[in-house]
């Protein structure tokens, strides 16, 4: 039987446009999209919440669809393009939602709200939400231990409505 | 000058958390960072009798295995051990010695080039134990509690009292482990510095705490240690004891000279502080009329074997009710499990549950309206300590939120009020909290751009304290807000307590007053001696600080731009650090206080519980923020609705062992699981408690609320459920 120490894995080549840049990178086929954002990328707006896909916290857009990262290994993603919360405002000028998230105060610790945002950004592309029962319904894979769930809501209405 | 303090000022770290560039603890690098991955004990009890590392070393890129047997040095007394909230006992010392305490202590850490690396060679490492007979059942070991001190001398003789009062309610209430789970996942990243000193990013809600306790573990000079957490990803309590991985980051990077990241996976956090489960025995006694004349509360809790972790479970009914009898009393029931530690609102959020469904349970059998029995037994003096309260605006919390919920409309009777095919539940609850102040002490950089630095040691762990320390000094200098840049979370910077107990915004803002206040002096004094000054007549006490000018209160209204006056006196700037202490002043009682009023839908068939409306009333001083003090209350809301409905920690107590140590079993309530949430600031001026009449607001939002719930419920259905939280299976029962 072989040593089970010696099968860690070779790294393997990929490309993947990142917030509008092309970034090329090997990585082992078990690092997670998000462990490569972070440690790889240093971008560190993604954040870990559980590595389980439980919390949301992680949610980045790929192809424009809101991905759980650390549930999405980094090889699967070869030639994909991905927007992180690093990458949602456009010169300097924030988006509407993560204007709207200041001024609703959707957020205390802060620690979510990338993924919140990213999600919600997310939800608007998919155009399904279109009441605040909606919104929570769809935004519940988002995970928020602040409590700033209502707050969340009314900057994704303010947002909604003025898009 | 008001311009900022008590107005909705949105965060000012509010576009570093929405770009993403605000960093956490395990987000800070270094060059040649390593990382470590833990291996924990999956035994409750026993010893180390084997520990095998040698497969997880041929791992290609695994630098080491740190264990009990190869570690560096680490304090060998309990004394180096305790940090500044440390309770009674002999702390936890991570990778000390062969002896296993509790199921889920780190045994073996595992440092690798990359983090994958480690964490998978941490699945190499084989062990064996031998083990001890365990225990970890509190409902099974409830004969074998002891008594802690009382939080109160008795009144009267309760029990006497109790089986003489016309009308009696008694009962347990259960109240099951619960695990803060903040978002961010435990972590430190130790950056090992070329001249061989330490600065750890440390998860942490004290960097002076954590900074100290590392000197004393590692026996290292406070110059050779600092600590930062300039973000903290939530922490409710988690955060104010020095986290296990602190110590293993530190101790790995001592051990091979490099900078080491440590981050906890999810699960690995369950074996930290949790909210300690207890059994609440209630017994209250009244006379017809619905006055008090026994309280009697027994709280029994958990804590580890090696610490004695307790709060003030039981001590609130005597406080807040009037009754001439009281009772209560604290038990603790060693098991083999970690020391519990505080989390959000301790004691009050389990003993104020008990009590305020006790509560509830005595006014229907009293045929009186919940709010009408608390206002019979209505105090304006604490009842423990005989004394008046600096405020209490608490009737005025039940009158608002009553008229806010419709509470008028609501029918007694059980099963009498429905909409559709849901039973809709109207229930309340009173919240109490301590109203408590720390000595703070503040920095202020004043330069002569009409800019100003604040620091401070204390941590914003979510709770806005960037912003309302921007907020006190732009009103105290003077100054638009843009031109405050705040500096928290460093151990370097001026004292502060670890930030805890709703402590931390009186704290800091007088801390900020005091030394806005020695700058105002100087430059009073500067004015002064200006040649040709307008002010050379001014007396400091008549000076004020606006609009980046120094003015005379006086008639003369003479004003000169603090630029000239530090143009003229030759500087660049004034700097000044005030330590900010309290008056010792025990002639009054300081409490926050609220009151809850929740409406519940309840599916008749499948009994699924929905909190479709909450009202909470809020008295609790000055509100610095409008905007970040409600967030604080509604996310407080949020919790209390997760503690009534969803949260528990479940342990197989044949394995000693946590069964969904995870937030997908764990339920916390998520976005669909909340609704209105209507949050009021009764008006309660205070001008004893301190010079701004802040009491501060990070507990109280949650005391009551699962209460309030939990009698919504009852209301509906007719069930009364002690055993929380209150799942659809207890309901169809």
């Amino acid at each position: 039987m072989a040593d089970i120490a010696d099968q860690t894995p070779e790294r393997i080549p990929i490309n993947l446009v990142v917030n509008g840049a092309r970034r090329t990178l090997e990585v082992a086929p078990w690092t997670t999209l998000l462990d490569a954002l972070r440690d790889r990328l240093e971008l560190t707006g993604t954040k870990k919440g559980c590595d389980h896909g439980q919390c949301g916290a992680c949610t980045v857009l790929i192809d424009g669809r809101r991905v759980n990262s650390c549930l999405t290994l980094a090889v699967m993603k070869d030639g994909a393009e991905i927007t992180t919360i690093e990458g949602l405002a456009k010169d300097g000028a924030l988006h509407p939602l993560q204007q709207a998230f200041i001024d609703h105060d959707a957020f205390q610790c802060g620690y979510c709200t990338p993924g919140q945002i990213c999600s919600a950004a997310g939800l608007l592309a998919e155009g399904r939400a279109r009441d605040a029962d909606e919104i929570r319904e769809l935004m519940s894979g988002n995970l928020c231990r602040c409590g700033a769930y209502p707050n969340i809501v009314a900057a994704i209405e303010q947002a909604m409505s003025r898009s | 000058m008001n311009a900022y303090v008590g107005t909705p000022t949105s965060r000012v770290d509010g576009r570093a958390k929405v770009t993403g560039a605000a960093k956490y603890a395990g987000e800070f690098t270094a060059e040649g960072l390593v990382h470590g991955f833990v291996v924990e004990a999956t035994i409750p009890r026993g010893r180390i009798v084997r520990l095998d590392t040698r497969e997880a070393l041929k791992v290609a890129g695994v630098l080491d295995v740190l264990t009990h047997a190869n570690r560096p040095s680490l304090a060998d007394n309990d004394e180096a051990w305790k940090d500044e909230v440390a309770p009674e006992g002999s702390p936890f010392r991570p990778l000390y010695d062969d002896l296993i305490r509790f199921n889920g202590q780190p045994i073996a850490l595992v440092v690798a080039e990359e983090w994958e690396t480690a964490k998978f060679a941490a699945t190499l490492v084989r062990i064996d134990y031998e083990q001890d007979g365990f225990a970890t059942d509190l409902e099974g070991e409830r004969g074998s509690a002891r008594e802690m001190d009382k939080p109160h001398k008795p009144r009267g003789d309760a029990k006497a009292a109790l089986s003489a009062a016309p009308v009696r309610h008694e009962a347990d209430y259960l109240i099951p482990t619960e695990h803060h789970n903040p978002m961010e996942l435990y972590a430190t990243t130790t950056v090992w510095e070329s001249d061989g000193k330490l600065t750890v990013y440390d998860k942490t809600q004290g960097v002076q705490n954590v900074q100290k306790f590392l000197c004393g573990v590692f026996d290292k000079k406070p110059e050779e240690i600092r600590v930062l957490s300039p973000y903290v990803g939530g922490a409710f309590g988690s955060g104010l004891r020095p986290q296990y991985q602190v110590v293993l980051a530190t101790l790995a990077a001592l051990a091979l000279k490099r900078s080491v990241r440590v981050v906890l996976s999810r699960q690995q956090m369950y074996g930290l502080g949790y909210r300690p489960m207890t059994i609440e025995h209630v017994a209250l006694g009244a006379r017809p009329d619905g006055t008090l004349d026994a309280v009697s509360h027994e709280a029994i809790a958990v804590t580890s074997r090696y610490e004695d972790f307790s709060r003030n479970d039981a001590g609130w009914a005597e406080q807040l009710y009037k009754s001439p009898n009281s009772h209560s009393s604290h038990k603790l029931v060693d098991l083999d499990v970690s020391t519990p530690c505080d989390m959000r609102a301790p004691g009050a959020a389990t003993g104020v549950l008990a009590l305020e469904c006790a509560m509830d349970e005595l006014a229907v059998a009293l045929k009186l309206d919940p709010i009408e029995l608390r206002l019979k037994c209505y105090s304006d003096r604490d009842q423990s300590e005989d004394l008046p309260y600096t405020s209490k605006q608490l009737r005025e919390c039940y009158a608002c939120g009553a008229e806010a919920f419709g509470w008028a409309r609501r029918t007694r009777a059980p099963r009498s009020m429905r909409d559709g095919k849901e039973l809709v539940g109207w229930g309340m609850a009173t919240g109490v909290w301590e109203a408590l102040q720390m000595p703070v002490a503040a920095r202020i950089l004043l330069t002569a751009n009409g800019h100003a630095e604040v620091s401070c040691a204390a941590s914003d762990i979510g709770t806005g304290t960037y912003t309302i320390v921007a907020q006190v000094a732009a009103d105290a200098l003077g100054l638009p807000i843009e031109n405050i840049t705040v500096r928290l979370a460093d151990s370097t910077l001026p004292q502060a307590p670890v930030e805890g107990g709703s402590w931390m915004a009186a704290s800091s803002a007088h801390a900020v007053l005091a030394a806005a206040e020695e700058i105002r002096q100087e430059l009073a004094r500067l004015a002064k001696a200006m040649p040709g000054s307008p002010l050379a007549n001014l007396d400091a006490a008549d000076a004020t600080l606006v609009d980046g000018m120094i003015a005379s209160d006086g008639k003369d209204g003479a004003a000169v731009s603090i630029a000239d006056v530090l143009r003229h006196s030759g500087r660049e700037r004034i700097e000044k650090e005030k330590l900010n202490q309290f008056a010792e002043d025990k002639s009054h009682a300081r409490n926050t206080h609220s009151a809850v009023f929740a409406e519940v839908k309840v599916d008749e068939e499948l009994g699924v519980i929905r909190v479709t409306r909450v009202v909470s009333a809020v008295a609790a001083g000055r509100i610095l923020n409008t905007k970040t003090g409600r967030s604080q209350i509604m996310g407080s809301v949020v919790w209390g609705i997760g503690m009534a409905l969803h949260e528990e920690t479940v342990m197989d107590h044949r394995f000693g062992r946590i069964m969904n140590a995870n937030i997908a079993e764990y339920h916390i309530p998520v976005n669909a699981d909340i609704h209105d949430i209507d949050v009021i600031f009764v008006d309660e001026p205070d001008s004893r408690i301190n010079r701004m009449g802040i009491k501060g607001l990070g507990e109280i939002g949650i005391v009551g609320v699962p209460a309030a719930i939990a009698n919504a419920v009852y209301h509906a259905t007719g069930k009364r459920i002690r055993r929380f939280p209150i799942t659809l299976d207890k309901l169809l029962d």
